[in-house]
């Protein structure tokens, strides 16, 4: 593979999106008929491009591994969804959103794209009030917002806690809207498991039936992935626990570049780890810190109830050492803050691996009632889960593993280096560089899905228009299919002593310790090793029980685990080329006296894109360089 | 603390299932009930055994993957939670916990636990959306909503979709289910404009399907995870008959 | 269902109306209003009504039972025990039981008046009187109108949801309308069957 190219138009950043739009080849309504999409994964990114693409008038396929595509795990984002309103008039804009974008990426994304999203972020809010999806009010019946980390103006939208599922519901609607009108079909409880390519070009997927575990061939004349983010890589995530890599994985394999997969968001607000059981860890939105007070006590192993310990022995640590946004930092700063003091001795319960994030201040000043219509849900979800009241107590909170600002590379049109593979949302890594805002995700996905790649898909398929229905008794497909099948028979067949999730588990603790909230080059060599020596004993010690042509959840997860070793590498290895600290990715060797991150923009200011040389063959850098036109690169400082 | 579960094991949709009773040991009050599946599934997949097969994904309460039939209660005896938030703390030491799919005929069992839920997206598909293309939305201040109106819709906005009101119903009626997107939809000046055609479309939707008759015990009210209100039911009603 | 269940609502304090008038002594009364009941042209098309709104809720209801047991092949092992008010879910039950008893009343009253079965239209005072004195029919009596309570009590706030009329405030008072009306229609019967049964 020869340049990357990004295919950012020309001209001032404000005109190029409106310039590229102009000047995009078109596919004439009755064509676009004739053509197939396929769309895998139904969360707000691929849910809304699958309703838009057939609104369009494509035939689309769209696919999801669970029982419905309202239950993907966009339905899970609790905090808000950001728009350059100004409803506020507050002094936000398109630009503002842009430059909060550019800055809280630590200047690890694209101009272009950035500014993109940003743009489209109102249509964003337009279209979800247009479609029912109930955002919070103010008496005057016009759209209410909240401040988020990061940022200095109010403009997140939101649905109680709920947004993300307000938001998937409304996507979920119009794509069944487009269902009833037979413009999308829908194929749920469908795992995809390979990318077919015909003379270079993305033509279908392999899918197993989830519940018959039949073998499928899907042909279309393009791919959308829309598959989501590879959290789950360190076991206990905020993510949903079937949420996997293996989709973006295979295309990778196939000749998508893989980019920045090390830039993995680690959330400061998740409900801590109480037991070893445990296979999930609770996001507790970031909103909570706009009237929840960070803190730990001052003195070492202080273990008395957190009511107990008196103002001036509590120790703000947050607003101590970044006055100016003091508990709204963004979320890596919180994240390495909360793991430092931890780390230092000063953790609350019983592990020590907590800070209490406290109301008391904020329940004082608003009264209950005030803070209950805010978090309301939060609070109970909080004392479900702990069986604690955050009315009375601190709630204890940890950093969890969240967010992959990481994902297949796309360019502008959000192709992918294999023509005609598109990637979308969280599957892509264009938009938020090293570390992504809150509020952010939702946008992201949603201008990807509804404004965005409906555009762009246009300028690939316009010369695909006399291509026919792609076959799929071609030997690219049988031969994409084999290999499903015989790693599927391979892993059934190991018949060893371990448990895939045990496996997954153990993985997840590498990663963690060695490559998680901060990485040093030694840790690193040494998570590399681990991870080949695990993955070594996966392939002789698996254990799935049953076959392979039934429902068998034991087997999906050894095909998600097995991806994962491979991606973990990968991940080790971007960390260890980028020897700087840029936002989430926190090399211990490069930081500022005060504990800071320090960029090195002289050598690293690129998209590090990972191509994939073949079983066993390192992976060859393609280096993406990035240029600031608009903004002039600043040490990102919250002080 | 150790229990006793009797739990339904169906091979595929085909076969005849039948209760099989299991021990659990060393399980932590703090595990959730899922957790203290996994626990077994573990154990049962380490031995080269077909593990119990139920739904999961996101296992905070909100993706409605999970449900189960314990003790006589979707998702247990504690109210307002998801199987996935139900804490073993909530049960006795020792106890015997009865472990059911979720019985209703447009709900056929797939695989142990596992229940075919598309009859919920065939009635989705039916009418629970809002006509608008992307691109045609007007600016979204242009239409004020009035604040009682839109969190109320908000309220009946937040069903997860599980399946529990079925499941909980003595006739598994999906009125509660249906009701509450309606009343979403009604409740707000967007959705009233094809309130009419989308009432009908859904009623007729799941008529068709098999679910039973709203006979107003309210145990789905009781049942729902989510806290679903009955007069969501009593809207659907309402916009039902003015449909006509 | 609910239209025609509130309507039968409206037709039994009229009848217990009626039936107070057998705790006079003088048989006059109660023979006058039952007739009057009979003959007056008015109350005819509402007895053809009421007869049309008890067969179509009792057919209905048995119907939409049926679908109902249909869409649940399979029951629960461990039972249901959702938190409800615990007559709701046997409604059939009461119903039918309900029916059953208005069969035997109407082959002691309602179908001598039509001539269908003997005995003397205009004496159903005496008639009344026989009856009450047999313990047995006393017993039956008094049990279905407990049923009838328990079913009364479901029936009259689900007609209310059933119809979509739901209030912030006037649903919880027909709540306890229905709590009422539910405890005194019966006991106003039962009071009658056991007052003449016990005391005369």
């Amino acid at each position: 593979m020869g340049e990357l190219v990004s295919k950012i138009p020309d001209g001032p950043l404000a005109q190029k999106w409106t310039k590229y739009k102009s000047s995009v080849k078109l596919v004439s309504p009755a064509n676009r008929k004739k053509l197939d999409i396929i769309v895998v994964g139904t969360g707000l990114a691929g849910a809304s491009a699958a309703s838009s693409l057939g609104e369009l008038g494509y035939n689309v396929k769209n696919f999801c591994y669970q029982d419905s595509p309202r239950r993907a795990h966009s339905v899970a984002a609790q905090g808000g969804i950001n728009a350059a309103k100004n409803y506020q008039n507050d002094g936000d804009s398109v630009y503002r959103l842009f430059l909060d974008m550019i800055k809280g990426g630590d200047y690890r994304a694209r101009e272009g794209n950035v500014y993109r999203v940003a743009e489209v972020s109102n249509d964003v809010i337009d279209h979800y009030t247009a479609l029912g999806v109930p955002f919070a009010r103010d008496y005057g019946g016009t759209l209410d917002t909240r401040s988020f980390g990061g940022v200095q103006v109010s403009r997140t939208f939101y649905a109680k806690g709920q947004t993300g599922q307000q938001c998937l519901l409304g996507c979920y609607s119009s794509l069944s809207r487009q269902v009833k009108k037979g413009s999308v079909k829908m194929y749920p409880r469908r795992e995809m498991l390979d990318l077919v390519v015909v003379d270079g070009r993305a033509r279908g997927i392999i899918t197993r039936n989830l519940i018959t575990g039949g073998i499928e061939r899907h042909s279309a004349h393009a791919v959308v992935l829309a598959t989501g983010g590879y959290g789950t890589i360190y076991y206990l995530s905020t993510l949903a626990v079937n949420s996997n890599a293996s989709a973006a994985w295979k295309a990778h394999k196939k000749g998508a570049f893989f980019a920045n997969p090390s830039f993995v968001q680690i959330h400061p607000t998740c409900v801590p780890q109480l037991n070893e059981f445990q296979s999930k860890l609770t996001l507790m939105s970031e909103s909570l810190r706009n009237d929840g007070r960070v803190w730990v006590p001052k003195s070492k192993g202080d273990k008395r109830p957190a009511n107990g310990i008196p103002e001036e022995e509590r120790d703000y640590f947050l607003e101590r050492r970044y006055p100016a946004f003091g508990n709204l930092v963004p979320r890596d700063v919180a994240s390495r803050a909360a793991k430092e003091r931890c780390d230092a001795g000063y953790g609350v319960g019983e592990t020590g691996l907590a800070v209490n994030l406290d109301f008391r201040d904020a329940i004082k000043k608003q009264g209950r009632k005030a803070i209950e219509n805010k978090y309301g849900n939060l609070f109970e979800m909080y004392k479900t889960i702990t069986g604690k009241d955050p009315y009375e107590e601190p709630m204890r909170i940890y950093p969890a593993g969240h967010y992959t600002m990481g994902g297949l590379w796309v360019d502008y049109e959000l192709m992918t280096t294999i023509p005609g593979l598109y990637a979308v949302g969280e599957s892509n890594f264009s938009d938020h560089g090293a570390n992504r805002l809150g509020a952010s995700s939702l946008m992201q996905a949603a201008a990807d899905g509804y404004f965005i790649l409906p555009n762009t898909i246009s300028n690939y398929l316009a010369d695909q228009i006399r291509v026919p229905a792609i076959p799929t008794d071609t030997p690219e497909f049988d031969e994409a299919e084999k290999g499903v099948t015989e790693i599927l028979n391979r892993l059934i067949s190991i018949k060893g002593k371990e448990t895939a999730s045990s496996f997954h588990k153990r993985l997840g603790k590498i990663m963690w310790d060695h490559c998680g909230m901060s990485r040093n080059e030694a840790g690193l060599k040494k998570a590399l090793g681990l991870i080949r020596e695990l993955r070594e004993e996966f392939w002789q010690n698996l254990i799935v029980p049953g076959s392979v042509d039934e429902l068998n959840m034991e087997l999906e997860k050894a095909g998600r685990v097995a991806d994962y070793f491979e991606l973990a590498e990968l991940l080790v290895m971007d960390a260890l080329n980028r020897k700087e600290s840029c936002g989430a990715h926190f090399r211990e060797e490069y930081q500022t006296p005060d504990g800071e991150a320090q960029r090195n923009d002289a050598e690293y200011t690129y998209v590090a894109a990972w191509e994939f040389t073949g079983e066993g063959k390192p992976h060859k850098l393609h280096r993406e360089e990035l240029k600031f036109e608009e903004v002039e690169m600043k040490v990102r400082s919250y002080k | 603390m150790k229990f006793t579960l009797k739990i339904w094991r169906q091979k595929n949709a085909e076969a005849k299932g039948a209760f099989v009773t299991y021990r659990v040991e060393e399980i932590s009050p703090e595990m959730s009930f899922l957790e203290m599946l996994d626990a077994l599934n573990k154990k049962l997949a380490a031995e080269d055994n077909d593990p119990v097969a139920f739904d999961h994904d996101c296992r905070e309460g909100i993706c409605g993957s999970c449900g189960m039939y314990i003790n006589g209660h979707p998702h247990g005896p504690v109210p307002a939670v998801t199987t996935c938030h139900l804490s073993m703390r909530h049960f006795r030491d020792g106890e015997t916990i009865w472990i059911e799919p979720w019985r209703a005929k447009p709900f056929p069992v797939i695989k142990d636990l596992i229940v075919d839920r598309s009859a919920f997206d065939k009635i989705q598909s039916a009418g629970g959306f809002i006509s608008v293309n992307t691109g045609a939305a007007p600016e979204a201040n242009s239409i004020p909503v009035r604040k009682k109106d839109s969190d109320e819709a908000f309220d009946s906005s937040i069903c997860i979709g599980c399946g529990a009101c079925v499941a909980a119903c003595k006739n598994a009626s999906a009125m509660l289910f249906v009701s509450a997107k309606i009343s979403q939809l009604a409740l707000l000046p967007q959705g009233r404009v094809e309130a009419k055609e989308r009432v009908r479309a859904m009623v007729e939707k799941m008529d068709e399907l098999g679910f039973g008759n709203c006979s107003n015990t309210g145990a789905c009210e009781a049942e729902c995870p989510k806290e679903i209100k009955l007069t969501n039911i009593a809207r659907l009603n309402r916009e039902y008959y003015k449909a006509f | 269902m609910a239209l025609a269940g509130l309507f039968l609502l409206l037709f039994l304090p009229v009848h217990l109306i009626i039936n107070l008038m057998l705790l006079s002594n003088d048989p006059e009364p109660f023979n006058r209003a039952a007739h009057f009941m009979a003959s007056f042209p008015l109350v005819k098309i509402f007895e053809i009504i009421l007869i049309l709104a008890l067969l179509v809720h009792a057919a209905w209801g048995v119907y939409i039972q049926i679908c109902n047991w249909l869409a649940r092949p399979t029951a629960y092992a461990s039972g249901n025990k959702a938190p409800t008010v615990f007559f709701s879910k046997f409604m059939i039950w009461t119903g039918l039981s309900v029916l059953i008893f208005l069969v035997l009343h109407f082959f002691n009253f309602y179908f001598i008046r039509l001539g269908l079965v003997p005995g003397d239209p205009k004496d159903f005072y005496s008639v009344a009187y026989t009856l009450f004195s047999v313990p047995a029919y006393n017993y039956i009596y008094l049990f279905c109108f407990a049923l009838l309570g328990l079913h009364l009590y479901h029936a009259f706030y689900s007609a209310f949801q059933t119809l979509g009329l739901n209030h912030r405030i006037w649903s919880p008072v027909v709540n306890i309308a229905a709590l009422i009306y539910s405890i005194v229609i019966p006991l106003g019967f039962a009071f009658i069957s056991v007052a003449i049964w016990q005391f005369r």
